[in-house]
């Protein structure tokens, strides 16, 4: 772990109230719900948090935790292109550069789709259209906001695609997502989510469908990448090794709600929350033995139909025993300051957990 | 070949079809307004009004066009390979022969009249030498004479039955038992005329000698097999494509299966042709291949007749009774639709249990399985069709059919059980042809009331296609151990001789292509149709043909199911209409004509 | 590891060239795949009478059999030489032309002959190009309107689904697939034509009258249609949900692109696939012959000519139409693979 960031400016306090945005993206009490048969799925349900331009934020948790649920949702994805009764329903306020966007005309969203804020999906292979060139990809992605003849736009793709690291890229340009390797089709699509040099970028798993070199060569360019075009960043994963050379903050999420977030030093180095002692023990660490290395969490994660009242990580929490004092145990943690612009929900004392972490934690780490 | 994905839903596609009957009963006489038997409204001439009669001879107007329309294509227009009853009928428009039926309704159009001869035949006294003397005036299309040459060109074709087969081959059998002339086109001799059993001293004259005396010998004659067929016009096998006109009416175009246009000879005259009233400029043939679509248009107006005349599929009769009784008849068909015991297949070598069978059966569910008494025809009670000399109708029922045991007598029955040594009863195999409804119903109709009886019959449909091939083989059916067949016979011509010598006569048991499915060995039975042959006046003839029905119907090999009616659509635009029993009942083509020419 | 700097594109791979050869070898496979239907559709009708101890010839000349005729048909149809010898002459008639003899008659007929029946005496070469034109007629008019209307229900239903519109359009479908031609046929015919008398519904030729043609042609393709277009509107429905439902989809979303361009061009171009898969092979059974729409419509058509064929055991024209028919869908499967191959870029023609 390297050079984590000193500033912690890019979070804010978890205001409710303030309908001024003092940040270049501010999320405030975000709830995705989906009906279905079963019933209400609780995908997100109430999040929080701001980002600055140039800042990367790490959004960490499992699988069904809420974090792609939440990258769709700024995107806008969960409103359009939803047919058939059981629409997603979306609520809270997201401002992104002084406008809100849940209230704002759809139209106006999705011109914000690909150049204010683009999105690079997990696997390229399935989120590539496979019957169409890469450049026919790149080309379509700029000129839908510029206005442009498709000479120039493909120009503009064979620029891209040399700017990501792609060999021959005004030969590649006509290959097709398949006859690309995997490495190759990411650094494509990254290509086409910042052909438009958007000012917010969202990485939803960028690398976990890669191989572990590939994986950093990844990582290194979006890092470049943010520093050349100064974008806002959210890199979504389960895996904090990912996020770790590369966040400003983390938010780290668990059934559907931040669990922690703070400077993403402070969560690594002073993790106030269970659940982030078992991401930070399952995190794979090259210079520990094989058998130190995993310590996974035990258990599955909640229902989102049916979240259990209390904390919701209390079934799988190895601490749930310990005796906490004047706590009701059917309410939710909330979220409590927990050092300098760190937060954490958890009902153990703040000294409880200190104690744990150095006593218990950190030494196996 | 590939069918739809529809296809193979055979019982699927009989339901709907139910459903649409409803429908289009309905649905197709939407315009008309209902007609009362004196068609006073539409013009038509009423209920039966062409029935043996002649309909609204008065009102036609020379001219306009003539619609057939047709479910199925001839089984070829030349004249010696056609042996559809309407291609015979409809080839009158086209050909002449010495002697044709009288154009006249009933049993009269069943009589032999002049038509290129002057007269009738001038026979010599031992019925061996018949001689015609031809009339002025008769040309080809081209305007040229037909000649008694031309005359004999004509039937010696039928010899040549490895090009010209499928047509009738009572000529050739007659004139020429043993088979030595091989036909014009291997003959030798430079005028190809090389038949000695006919002569034409000159072009006027014809003379017919014959091996042996045949009393039907005027009928055959009439045939459209012994039309005249001009040598330099012969086309061989192809001339059914278009047989070149010594009739009113000559070919415009033919393209099979879909559509043939006849126009006006104009080369033919009135004054030469005594029976042809040659109405109509133009006379068309529409094929369908959808009967229900066919029955349709007639009854919509499209068209003014079926050349088919079999009757209206059930749906179209349904509509047609109830909204347009003016427009049908209901002739007597010439058919006779019954079962036939082959004698090779045991227990039915005894009277007794053939006669069992003849009682067990439920006449009247026999009858209803065929349509019923309007739809299907009177209840069949012996073997000799109404509409044949000699014949008594329903008069003759030795089995009390019609009257006393029309329900089946399940006593008498098991008595003749009895007296065959199977008090018990036995099993046997009913085979009907499987592309016939109405047999397949009238087999299952047959095999419930046998159960009654004792009797276990099984039914076989076998590929109706192949008839000939099937039951036709009497090695076969005893194979096959069909101890009941369901078949129907019409006349070729209106004769006992003509209805019955295939079927009743030990000669005609063949081993391939057999009609005596009773296998009918009877000296008795041999020796009157021999009578017959020398029997040249009509009463007498007449006499031997009841006697040889008698025998036929006390040997108890057939169990006759109706004498076969149907219920014919005629247009409002026909005029001169009526039946004739020389077609076996169907209205007489060759004289109809139009109210309007339009 | 990483990436692959081979650049080959797609091109070098199934270039014109490739293209060629693959489709020469394809045609050559059509050809070896006729020549074994010919030999068993000629085991099929020269063989199993002979099996069930049925006489063909028996049977084709029907009701006073002379001896002599039997014999003729047997020499004509063949029915004599052993099967490949009747199978190589049948081939030689192609493209040499075949002389029948038999009796004093001498019939020719001029190559390509694809044999003569000797039930309606004609060639079964100009029958089959005569009939061939409405058969395709019908078969192509269906197929616009069952495209037009079956693809369009059948997004409309995807992009609404659970609505009213879906679910009526869903048993609509589902009766257009179940109802037999018979009955829709009729039904219309009842309705249009005797009914209402708005449309004439006979068989015009297109030379004759153009709008004759075209009231001749409209109830068969609407009811022939009606059957396709519900198979294409329930496929179309399934396919489209299955794509909607693709990660590119979403990311063209997340590009910004107008959802009308999410809909019609890159989840269309996916949902075509299977669609046109389907066309090509219907398409190439539908030109062997609509047997039950030509048969209910009384259309001249390759189907009716196969029907009236098997009433008259008509060997030869069944012979031929069997053959038009293995070869319209022999056709329609190598159209189809082609077109899959330029739709879908992995598909390599190899």
């Amino acid at each position: 772990m390297t050079e984590l960031s000193k500033s912690g400016a890019a979070v804010g306090e978890p205001t409710t109230a303030s309908p001024a945005p003092t940040a270049f993206l501010e999320v405030r009490d975000l709830r995705v719900h989906f009906p279905t048969d079963d019933g209400l799925v609780k995908s997100v349900d109430g999040l929080t948090f701001q980002l600055e331009k140039g800042k990367t934020l790490g959004i960490v948790g499992e699988s069904g935790s809420g974090k792609s649920v939440t990258s769709l949702g700024i995107m806008g994805l969960h409103t359009t292109g939803q047919y058939g009764k059981r629409k997603a329903q979306v609520t809270g306020e997201i401002w992104l550069d002084g406008t809100e966007l849940l209230s704002a005309d759809a139209e106006y969203v999705r011109k914000l789709r690909g150049r204010e804020m683009s999105m690079i999906f997990q696997d390229p292979l399935s989120a590539l259209h496979p019957y169409y060139t890469i450049g026919q990809q790149i080309v379509e992605a700029y000129r839908i906001h510029n206005k442009v003849d498709k000479k120039t736009a493909r120009r503009r793709a064979v620029e891209m695609l040399d700017r990501v690291g792609i060999p021959q890229p005004d030969k590649r340009v006509d290959s097709y997502p398949h006859e690309f390797s995997g490495g190759m089709r990411q650094r494509a699509m990254i290509a086409m989510s910042l052909v438009n040099n958007p000012e917010l970028l969202i990485a939803d798993e960028p690398t976990t469908a890669l191989d572990v070199t590939v994986q950093a060569q990844i990582l290194d360019l979006i890092r470049d990448l943010q520093k050349e075009f100064g974008s806002a960043v959210i890199i979504i994963t389960h895996d904090l090794g990912v996020v770790a050379e590369l966040a400003d903050d983390l938010l780290v999420m668990y059934g559907g709600r931040c669990v922690e977030r703070g400077p993403a030093e402070k969560v690594f180095y002073e993790p106030r929350h269970p659940y982030t002692w078992g991401l930070l023990g399952s995190m794979p660490r090259l210079d520990r033995d094989q058998q130190e290395r995993l310590i996974p969490v035990k258990g599955s994660p909640p229902s989102l139909i049916n979240i259990p009242s209390g904390c919701a990580f209390n079934p799988r929490c190895p601490y749930a025993d310990v005796p906490k004092d004047n706590v009701t145990r059917t309410v939710r943690p909330e979220l409590a300051e927990v050092g300098s612009r760190h937060w954490a929900a958890c009902h153990m004392t703040q000294e409880q957990r200190e104690r744990i972490w150095t006593e218990e934690i950190a030494p196996k780490l | 070949m590939t069918t739809q994905r529809t296809s193979g839903r055979r019982k699927q596609a009989m339901a709907a079809t139910a459903v649409v009957a409803a429908l289009l009963t309905t649905a197709a006489c939407g315009g008309g307004g209902k007609d009362d038997n004196s068609g006073s409204k539409t013009g038509a001439a009423g209920f039966d009004a062409a029935n043996n009669k002649v309909a609204q001879a008065s009102l036609v107007k020379k001219g306009g066009e003539l619609k057939f329309a047709a479910s199925q294509d001839a089984d070829s227009w030349d004249t010696t390979r056609g042996y559809y009853g309407f291609m015979w009928n409809f080839s009158r428009y086209y050909s002449r022969q010495l002697v044709t039926y009288k154009p006249e309704p009933g049993k009269a159009g069943a009589q032999i009249t002049p038509d290129l001869a002057t007269g009738l035949a001038k026979v010599s006294d031992d019925g061996k030498t018949y001689t015609y003397t031809l009339r002025d005036g008769a040309t080809w299309e081209d305007g040229k004479p037909i000649t008694s040459q031309d005359i004999k060109y004509g039937i010696e074709r039928v010899w040549a039955q490895d090009v010209l087969s499928g047509g009738p081959i009572y000529l050739k059998d007659v004139l020429d038992p043993k088979g030595e002339y091989k036909g014009p086109y291997k003959d030798t001799s430079k005028d190809h005329l090389g038949l000695k059993a006919i002569e034409t001293p000159d072009a006027k004259t014809i003379i017919f000698k014959l091996p042996a005396a045949n009393s039907d010998f005027e009928y055959m004659l009439g045939l459209t097999s012994a039309s005249p067929v001009r040598q330099d016009k012969d086309t061989k096998s192809k001339y059914g494509l278009k047989p070149f006109s010594s009739g009113p009416y000559k070919f415009e175009s033919y393209d099979p299966g879909k559509d043939l246009v006849l126009v006006r000879n104009t080369a033919w005259k009135a004054a030469s042709d005594p029976i042809r009233k040659a109405y109509p400029d133009k006379i068309s043939i529409k094929f369908f291949t959808n009967a229900n679509d066919l029955d349709s248009r007639l009854i919509a107006g499209d068209y003014d007749l079926d050349i088919g005349q079999t009757g209206l599929q059930a749906q179209g009769r349904a509509t047609a009774l109830k909204e347009h009784k003016a427009n049908v008849d209901n002739p007597t068909s010439g058919y006779i639709r019954y079962a036939v015991f082959p004698q090779s297949v045991k227990p039915f070598d005894n009277i007794h249990c053939r006669n069992a069978v003849i009682y067990g059966a439920d006449h009247v569910s026999l009858q209803t399985a065929r349509g019923g008494p309007v739809a299907g025809g009177d209840i069949g009670t012996n073997m000799l069709p109404p509409s044949v000399p000699g014949s008594e109708g329903q008069k003759y029922d030795p089995y009390q059919l019609a009257t006393a045991n029309k329900n089946g007598n399940v006593a008498k029955a098991k008595e003749e059980l009895k007296a065959c040594g199977q008090p018990n009863g036995f099993k046997t195999t009913i085979a009907v042809r499987n592309n016939r409804p109405t047999e397949v119903a009238t087999a299952t109709s047959l095999q419930a009331s046998l159960k009654k009886v004792g009797i276990d019959a099984d039914i076989d449909q076998y590929d109706g296609s192949q008839t000939s091939g099937i039951i036709g083989s009497p090695s076969n059916v005893k194979k096959k151990g069909y101890g009941i067949i369901i078949m129907g016979w019409g006349a070729d011509f209106s004769s006992v001789q003509g209805f019955g010598l295939p079927l009743w006569d030990s000669k005609y048991i063949l081993q391939s292509g057999n009609n005596n499915f009773g296998l009918i060995k009877d000296k008795a039975i041999d020796g009157l149709f021999d009578q017959y042959n020398t029997t040249l006046d009509d009463a007498g003839k007449a006499k031997i043909a009841t006697d040889i029905n008698h025998k036929v119907m006390e040997g108890g090999y057939y169990l006759p199911f109706v004498f076969e009616k149907y219920i014919n659509w005629r247009s409002n635009r026909l005029a001169n209409v009526y039946t004739t029993d020389g077609y076996s009942g169907v209205y007489d083509f060759v004289n109809l004509g139009l109210k309007s020419t339009k | 590891m990483g990436h692959r700097t081979d650049s080959g594109g797609p091109r070098s791979r199934s270039g014109p060239r490739a293209v060629l050869a693959y489709l020469i070898r394809r045609l050559f496979a059509a050809a070896v795949m006729l020549v074994v239907i010919i030999v068993v559709v000629f085991c099929i009708f020269f063989l199993v009478p002979k099996w069930a101890g049925v006489d063909p010839a028996l049977s084709f000349v029907g009701k006073q059999a002379d001896p002599a005729a039997v014999e003729a048909i047997r020499v004509k149809l063949g029915l004599g030489d052993p099967i490949y010898s009747q199978v190589w002459e049948f081939f030689k008639g192609i493209f040499t032309g075949r002389t029948y003899a038999a009796g004093g008659d001498v019939t020719h007929c001029s190559a390509p002959c694809f044999g003569y029946s000797f039930r309606s005496e004609q060639a079964i070469w100009p029958v089959l190009t005569d009939r061939l034109p409405v058969t395709l007629s019908l078969a192509l008019g269906a197929a616009v309107l069952w495209l037009l209307f079956g693809v369009s229900a059948g997004v409309l239903s995807a992009l609404k689904r659970g609505s009213l519109w879906d679910r009526g359009a869903m048993v609509i479908a589902l009766a257009g697939v179940s109802l037999p031609i018979y009955f829709t046929g009729l039904l219309s015919l009842a309705i249009f034509s005797y009914g209402l008398g708005w449309i004439d519904a006979q068989y015009v030729p297109i030379e004759q009258s153009f709008t004759g043609w075209l009231g001749g042609m409209i109830l068969p393709w609407i009811t022939l249609a009606f059957l396709y277009a519900a198979m294409y509107a329930r496929i179309t429905r399934a396919t489209m949900l299955e794509i909607l439902g693709e990660d590119y989809i979403r990311t063209a979303r997340a590009k910004g692109l107008k959802e009308q361009t999410v809909i019609g061009k890159h989840a269309m171009r996916s949902t075509m696939t299977p669609i046109l898969t389907m066309l090509g092979m219907d398409l190439g059974a539908l030109i062997g012959g609509a047997i039950l729409t030509e048969t209910t419509f009384s259309l001249p058509g390759l189907g009716q000519a196969v029907l009236n064929g098997i009433k008259n055991q008509d060997l030869p024209i069944i012979l031929g139409v069997t053959l038009i028919t293995s070869l319209a869908v022999l056709l329609a499967n190598l159209v189809v693979d082609v077109l899959y191959a330029v739709i879908d870029p992995r598909v390599r023609l190899s």
